[in-house]
């Protein structure tokens, strides 16, 4: 589905849902979730990024893999602010089954219900998931 | 519109399809395929976590991904619709959006 046309450029623009379920560092999904974010931010497409179930230990602060060889690429979600992702959303309970606080997370991420899930996810022309 | 989701796994390997059936909007398309179809055997704790949304999402499993791991008709629980791989195509095509719970 088509959202619209930016122009003089010929770029499609739709609305990108990425769906992160996985904790960071046992398996690549993280990672590489991140590096398909980032090509859908660069390329003008309307993102929206959620962090659902065990994905949301991907935005705890202070985490640092390098003990097992691994780059902290969690510290990329940083930038997806100035790269105009539309909205950054944490699945609020998830957040709490996890005895987390918003105070845990390493940037300001928007808590959604379930309810404004299932709304998110009827609302994306695609949803890319990690 | 319509929002097909697959399930790929068994809801005792992950809690995927819990989370699909969470957050799935009434009228939504659920797919069972691969290691996801042992959710459809009747009596199965996959089967009494399909039931609660049965009412109101069509719920269809991959019938080859059954034949494969030996799960006959007679051992699925009640309302399932089973489809092969054209069906898949064609359920991916209608539906406006394929969520994966992988």
């Amino acid at each position: 589905m088509v959202s619209g046309y930016r122009k003089g450029r010929e770029v499609v623009v739709k609305r990108l849902l990425y769906v992160n379920r996985r904790p960071p560092h046992g398996t690549i999904y993280g990672h590489e979730g991140l590096e398909v974010l980032f090509t859908g931010a660069v390329f003008d497409q309307l993102v929206t990024v959620l962090f659902l179930d065990d994905g949301v230990y991907q935005l705890v602060r202070d985490q640092d893999p390098s003990a097992l060889g691994l780059k902290n690429y969690a510290k990329g979600f940083r930038a997806l602010e100035e790269l105009g992702v539309e909205a950054i959303c944490v699945a609020k309970d998830d957040l709490a089954t996890r005895g987390l606080v918003p105070e845990d997370l390493a940037l300001p991420a928007a808590l959604v219900s379930r309810e404004e899930i299932t709304a998110l996810m009827e609302s994306h022309d695609v949803i890319l998931s990690f | 519109m319509v929002t097909l989701h697959t399930v790929n796994k068994t809801p005792f390997e992950r809690g995927s399809l819990a989370s699909c059936l969470k957050y799935a909007a009434c009228g939504a398309v659920v797919l069972l395929i691969e290691d996801g179809v042992y959710a459809a055997v009747t009596g199965s704790e996959g089967a009494k976590l399909l039931a609660t949304r049965a009412h109101e999402i069509r719920i269809c499993v991959l019938g080859p991904d059954l034949e494969a791991r030996g799960i006959g008709a007679a051992r699925l629980m009640a309302g399932l619709e089973i489809v092969d791989y054209e069906q898949f195509v064609v359920l991916a095509t209608q539906c406006e959006r394929v969520q994966s719970w992988l």
